[in-house]
């Protein structure tokens, strides 16, 4: 078994146990949750909960005021509630719930914290130079800093991909853990930017050095790198937690981003997540949905559960 | 509309199973109104996520009340006018009656298969020979759905397995074994080669398709004919096969399939105008075998049983590791001959190991065979659930540490047995040394590759072997030193037509599969 060591709090040293990961097993197991079939009352289930995991994402350089705005307000309340109760009545449907939270720029934090305070939806920002952490540590921490400042309850950082392919671990893991002092009460997401990683075991590695550095949840991409999410990568993101969590007795979260566009895909990776962590991973508190395609695909489906007919994509709002 | 049938079936299964899943709470649309605020309290902090059944609809099966034999292309009444039942193991319901094939019939059918050799099979040339192989494997493609709930019935398997594995790999095997027919030559260059005549071959009831195909595929594109009997408690699709035989046109009495128990296998291995005898099954009835066609002129091939060991070093990849070990033994509900039965872990991660595999087998999922998300489906039959439940017993009597899942409740009919294991369990222990052929593990470790090799290789069989690392240099090493026909590294129970397949000792001997697979079917001079 690999092992690093990099230098914890005091200047102790941490030892780093990284198991290797075979990749054709890692892939077929990944394929094996493309097969369960989810259907009726537990595909309706699962439909709410991906609601309800959902962080609704503009990261764009355009964004506005104006757009977040828009966002907030899908986040609130992602289809009108009267409009849904109509087509909910005959089958008793619970409201459509509100999402987890939304996910913007530091620079348009403040516009959505205004909005959804006292919503219960959390506020996410991602920070450190998204999405390419190539900025001075100090301008990291100014970002994390001013994000948490504006309202944000929630960091997306980015790992140091140069410092990490470079093998220069100990850095990696110092900027994880001063991020994470920057971020005060605010929860830490943790990207690895797994697309650029190269291998299961780099991201097993560089999930293991988020862990131990303090993450609140690991993430696999920043949506600006394909591939983004898949289900080989989550499921060796979620071993790494299932084996922290033996050590530790702690639980750290986990957020697939980017690709995943469907409800169907959704409910493979709530399988995954159900069959590899356990049915307490299921909450919004540790398992999240980067994405904003997938919203309007899971109300879709649930308009068909309860009508039994597909609606017209143009019945929902595009954000 | 695709989704619009599934809807529809689950909505019977609600009537007919437990209520999987708790109904979405129920609120009126007035209520609905007042959540346009929702407070962090309001919202559940965990979810039970159960699995609604799935079936998969038996309706595309269309079962006769009763099966004649399969002689000369037609469907004949057994001279004893006797049938007997086949069972749906996960119901316990009889599926159909079967005929049962008295001596009377066997020389019937070694007599259709001889007169289909002389006249018209052996006078085809290898070209023609593959073209009904060809054309049988599409059949089988187009018709896999029906086949895959056919076996999943009559031998209780998870649909997904017969659905993705069992039926694909039975098309896969004609498929090969049609490319071969007219290669044979440069299979053997430089020797000259004929086929044998009648072959005579019998089948277990753990893959009955499969066990069909590896059989019939390559003593046809050898130029043989067959008479093929399947095992008395899953006949069904070797018999759905014969609608295939008739589709692709393929002569009479080039394949016949007589059904019955043992006495119909014995009439056929020991009838004199059979050439050769292909048997997989156990190893008791394959010593029984080997005497009644000792004194005689018959080539013989005999795939048996195994207690073959699955052997993790603690360089392996763990998490896959324990995948390929659940699917070593739980695969088909273990009955595998070449189930990874006997797992061998490295002392310094025992413990770990065997942690990450209780939380996977408690994730199991056990019961009814037609549903898509069952992962462990119905044991074959009362006399081989018995037999499982025996040794269980007699392992909880002998020793080491038993572990099943706590929380998998078995359906209430039928024959089901949940997934478990024996950790330090010795080598002198019964369920060490016998195979079991249930989802049944039993784990040991050891401390150097020395010992594995040893232990591995310390049992009467040899069948298979799987080995776990991430170094290349001791895979081969230690795959080299171990006596099993096949050896797995990094991944276990897989299968290819291309890939020989056979053991040694008391697991049997020849090889099927492969440029290997042929020799069995052929003189070589």
């Amino acid at each position: 078994m690999r092992s690093i060591t990099v230098r914890g709090p005091e200047g102790r040293l941490l030892p780093i146990l990284v198991p290797p990961v075979d990749e054709v097993g890692a892939q077929e197991r990944a394929d094996f949750f493309t097969k369960r079939s989810i259907k009726k009352e537990s595909k309706l289930q699962a439909l709410y909960l991906a609601i309800r995991m959902c962080d609704l994402t503009t990261l764009e350089g355009a964004d506005t005021p104006g757009k977040v705005l828009q966002l907030c307000a899908k986040a609130k309340s992602p289809v009108p509630p009267s409009l849904f109760a109509a087509f909910a009545e005959k089958k008793k449907l619970e409201p459509i719930p509100s999402v987890a939270a939304v996910c913007v720029y530091p620079s348009m934090v403040k516009v959505a914290a205004d909005v959804l305070r006292g919503t219960g939806i959390h506020i996410a920002s991602v920070a450190t130079a998204f999405p390419s952490g190539q900025a001075p540590l100090s301008t990291k921490l100014d970002d994390t800093r001013f994000a948490v400042e504006q309202g944000a309850d929630e960091i997306d950082m980015v790992i140091n991909r140069g410092a990490f392919l470079s093998g220069r671990y100990q850095e990696v893991f110092d900027e994880i853990r001063a991020v994470k002092e920057a971020c005060g009460p605010a929860h830490l997401k943790v990207i690895l930017e797994t697309g650029e990683l190269g291998s299961l075991d780099k991201i097993r590695l560089a999930a293991e050095i988020a862990m131990e550095a303090g993450a609140d949840f690991i993430k696999t991409s920043t949506g600006k790198i394909q591939p983004a999410a898949t289900l080989p990568v989550t499921l060796v993101m979620l071993q790494s937690i299932a084996d922290f969590y033996r050590r530790t007795g702690k639980k750290i979260g986990m957020k697939p981003a980017g690709g995943i566009r469907t409800a169907k895909q959704a409910i493979q990776y709530l399988c995954m997540v159900n069959e590899t962590l356990g049915p307490e991973w299921l909450t919004p508190d540790l398992f999240r949905f980067g994405a904003s395609a997938l919203l309007n695909d899971l109300l879709k489906q649930i308009f068909k559960e309860a009508t039994g007919r597909y609606y017209y994509e143009k019945a929902f709002s595009l954000d | 509309m695709r989704t619009t049938d599934l809807t529809r079936t689950g909505t019977r299964q609600g009537k007919n199973n437990k209520p999987a899943a708790k109904p979405m709470l129920v609120k009126r649309a007035k209520a609905a109104l007042n959540i346009e605020t929702p407070t962090p309290s309001a919202r559940p902090v965990t979810l039970s996520f159960e699995y609604a059944p799935s079936l998969e609809s038996a309706d595309i099966v269309k079962l006769k009340p009763r099966y004649g034999l399969y002689i000369d292309g037609k469907m004949v009444e057994p001279s004893s006018g006797r049938y007997f039942p086949t069972v749906n193991p996960a119901t316990e319901a009889v599926l159909t009656e079967i005929a049962e094939a008295t001596e009377k019939d066997v020389d019937r059918a070694v007599q259709a298969a001889r007169k289909a050799y002389e006249k018209v099979w052996s006078k085809l040339s290898g070209r023609e020979r593959g073209r009904y192989l060809f054309r049988i494997a599409r059949i089988i493609q187009e018709r896999a759905r029906e086949f895959a709930v056919l076996e999943t019935l009559d031998n209780g398997k998870p649909i997904r397995e017969s659905r993705d594995i069992d039926i694909p790999l039975v098309a896969a095997h004609f498929f090969y074994h049609a490319g071969w027919a007219d290669k044979l030559q440069d299979a053997f260059p430089g020797r000259e080669i004929s086929s044998l005549g009648v072959v005579g071959q019998v089948i277990p009831w753990n893959f009955p398709l499969l066990m069909a195909a590896w059989k019939i595929a390559p003593a046809l594109a050898c130029g043989n004919t067959v008479v093929l009997k399947p095992a008395e408690t899953t006949p069904l699709t070797a018999l759905l096969l014969t609608e295939v035989f008739e589709e692709a046109g393929l002569p009479p009495g080039v394949v016949n399939i007589v059904t019955g128990a043992g006495a119909t296998g014995a009439a056929l291995v020991s009838h004199p105008d059979v050439d050769k005898v292909a048997f997989t099954g156990s190893t008791e009835v394959g010593k029984e075998i080997l005497e009644a066609t000792a004194k005689t002129n018959k080539k013989l091939t005999l795939e048996l049983g195994g207690k073959s060991a699955h052997i993790v070093f603690e360089d392996a990849a763990l998490d896959q590791a324990v995948e390929g070990v659940v699917n070593g033994i739980y695969f088909n509900q273990g009955h595998v001959c070449c189930a990874g039965s006997r797992l061998l872990l490295e002392e310094s991660i025992a413990e770990t190991f065997i942690e990450k595999l209780k939380k996977r087998i408690d994730k199991i999922r056990v019961g009814n065979p037609l549903d898509k998300n069952t992962d462990i489906g119905a044991i074959n039959s009362k006399r081989e659930f018995e037999k499982i439940q025996r040794l269980v017993a007699l392992g909880k009597e002998e020793g080491g540490e038993f572990y099943e899942p706590a929380g998998t409740v078995l359906p209430a009919k039928g024959y089901f047995h949940k997934p478990c294991f024996f950790a330090n369990v010795s080598s002198s222990f019964t369920l060490s040394r016998i195979e079991i052929f249930g989802p049944v593990l039993t784990i040991s470790t050891f401390r150097t590759p020395q010992e594995a090799i040893m232990k591995a290789n310390d049992t009467s069989y040899g069948l298979a072997a799987g080995i776990w690392s991430e170094k290349g240099s001791k895979i081969q090493k230690v795959a080299s030193a171990l006596k099993a026909g096949v050896i797995w590294a990094n991944t276990y129970n897989k299968f290819d037509p291309s890939a020989p397949f056979g053991g040694y000792f008391e697991s049997g001997f020849g090889r099927e599969g492969g440029r290997h697979g042929l020799l069995p079917y052929l003189e070589e001079k």
